[in-house]
């Protein structure tokens, strides 16, 4: 198998008294797409914010087990650190309103206090919305606000941002979910572009879109992982009898 | 028998809807007939020497009360050097942390303040900073008055970052931004307009208050820079001289009153003015 990015070893997380993770077991390789599937409910979004530690704001979450990031170890290293090489894409776009949106590609290094100068913020700000297929659209307007884009815009510009920062890792929570069919395959195509320069950990409520855009599917059960491997083989000859029945529908 | 209940329920809304109108119109009457006479009584005082000169002594005609009016804006300088600083972060710290037993004590503590009469306020600032620094003083009125607006402006602070959106804590956290920068670089100014719309109700409070001015600030005739010395406002300038015998008095003081109205008139259009333009959309 291919190299291993990111490798998740024996990891469970507890809200309070309740086991929402058990025992997972997870290596993502490098520049391909893994989505993680699951009804609702399944641990999926608590396993990607346990990735870049986002979890650690929510009180009362207690962890167990090892992430490792190029084999180190992100509980080891400082969270503000490993927010920077794994980026997060949330599931409404979430732009800054009170930024334009040049410095809305360009805000973590402003925000970090992280100085640059004008060629390189030029240069930072065209390369992250090309790559975020947002450049042609946008580049009249990069003094506008970011809120006035539509939707799918916004949530391109969201991942532009965090591309802006160079991560390893981009972790993408149900980007479309909160899009339009239009919208979701502009940016389903542009995050098979993007597996080049990234590595891609996608979570999805929509098995279509696991099936299109992926490469692995990791498949989640009330916090437990069923079935881990490659996207086709997946949904054409599952080997757990659970994965089989919610690919096919039976329960979601 | 069908249409007539009909015909009732027409009735009943629309006296229901003539009332509602009615008692809203009656609201603001009051403020239109004070703001009537004080523009008759006043606009006719009220000139460029008014503005800019001294008051008079007795018996002298003329005088105005310029003094005053530095007076006020060097008292709400001081209230507000004071009160942004401890209210915007008292008020980032209630939405913050709202669970447990010091924010409890803090927020009751705040609607505590905010219900002290300012005439008590008067009297605890004329002991811990009149007595202690051993004479009335501009600092102490500003001191009194900045405990009058602590409690509007925490609440502000307090109400705006509550309504601002979790997903930009989340945006700007999952940039790797830390969070003492996050709340000043992102969470700030997006609730920026509600905040200085605060600052500027809480300056409004205060530019009109006499209580606790009368044993801090005391007044004075003179024109005044240093704020260790007893300084004279609008508010207490009126007070002074619609309380004293004599007419032409009564005049100045119906003059200070239209300039202050219209000062704090201004103020509260200019906080439409900000809460609207600066308003972020998320």
């Amino acid at each position: 198998m291919e190299s291993a990015v990111l490798k998740i070893e024996n990891f469970s997380a507890f809200f309070g008294e309740n086991q929402v993770l058990r025992e997972i077991n997870l290596s993502i390789p490098q520049n391909r797409i893994t989505a993680i599937i699951g009804p609702s409910g399944c641990g999926k979004t608590t396993l990607i914010r346990c990735i870049n530690r986002m979890h650690e704001l929510i009180p009362n979450v207690r962890v167990s087990g090892k992430i490792s990031l190029d084999h180190e170890d992100i509980y080891d290293t400082d969270p503000i650190i490993v927010r920077r090489q794994i980026g997060m894409v949330f599931q409404k776009p979430n732009p800054f309103p009170m930024m334009s949106i040049y410095d809305n590609v360009i805000a973590g290094y402003q925000l970090n206090g992280i100085k640059l100068s004008k060629v390189e913020k030029d240069t930072i700000v065209e390369e992250s919305l090309k790559r975020a297929a947002l450049w042609n659209e946008v580049k009249t307007s990069l003094h506008r606000k970011g809120t006035f884009l539509s939707g799918g815009q916004q949530q391109r510009l969201c991942i532009a941002r965090a591309l802006a920062m160079r991560p390893t890792v981009l972790l993408l929570d149900e980007p479309t979910s909160a899009l339009d069919p239009k919208a979701t395959s502009h940016v389903e195509e542009l995050i098979v572009q993007l597996k080049d320069t990234v590595t891609i950990l996608l979570v999805t409520h929509n098995i279509g879109q696991a099936a299109r855009v992926s490469d692995f599917t990791a498949f989640l059960y009330v916090g437990e992982l069923i079935e881990f491997g490659p996207t086709e083989r997946m949904f054409t000859a599952p080997k757990n009898k659970r994965t089989e029945e919610y690919l096919t529908g039976k329960f979601g | 028998m069908k249409e007539l209940a009909i015909r009732r329920r027409i009735i009943a809304d629309k006296s229901f809807k003539a009332i509602v109108v009615l008692l809203s119109f009656a609201s603001i009457l009051p403020m239109f007939f004070i703001l009537f006479f004080i523009i008759t009584k006043g606009i006719s005082v009220v000139d460029w020497t008014f503005l800019t000169h001294l008051p008079k002594p007795v018996g002298e005609i003329g005088g105005g009360i310029s003094n005053a009016i530095v007076g006020t804006f060097m008292l709400i300088i001081i209230s507000t050097l004071f009160s942004v600083p401890v209210g915007v972060f008292a008020g980032i710290f209630l939405c913050e942390y709202r669970k447990g037993r010091f924010p409890y004590f803090v927020k009751l503590a705040v609607e505590t303040l905010q219900g002290i009469p300012s005439i008590v306020i008067g009297i605890i600032a004329y002991i811990w900073v009149v007595l202690t620094m051993g004479s009335f003083s501009g600092l102490s009125g500003g001191a009194s008055l900045a405990l009058m607006m602590l409690p509007v402006i925490i609440t502000a602070t307090e109400e705006t970052l509550k309504l601002i959106p979790d997903s930009l804590r989340e945006a700007s956290l999952a940039l790797g931004v830390s969070y003492p920068r996050t709340i000043l670089k992102v969470v700030i100014p997006a609730g920026l307009s509600g905040i200085l719309t605060g600052i500027l109700l809480g300056v409004g409070r205060v530019a009109g208050e006499t209580a606790p001015l009368l044993f801090t600030a005391f007044g004075s005739p003179f024109m005044n820079f240093n704020i260790l010395k007893p300084i004279n406002t609008l508010p207490l300038m009126i007070f002074n001289y619609a309380t004293s015998p004599y007419p032409e008095w009564h005049t100045l003081a119906w003059g200070a009153s239209f300039v202050l109205v219209v000062f704090v008139l201004g103020l509260n259009l200019f906080t439409k003015v900000v809460t609207r333009k600066w308003k972020v959309q998320f």
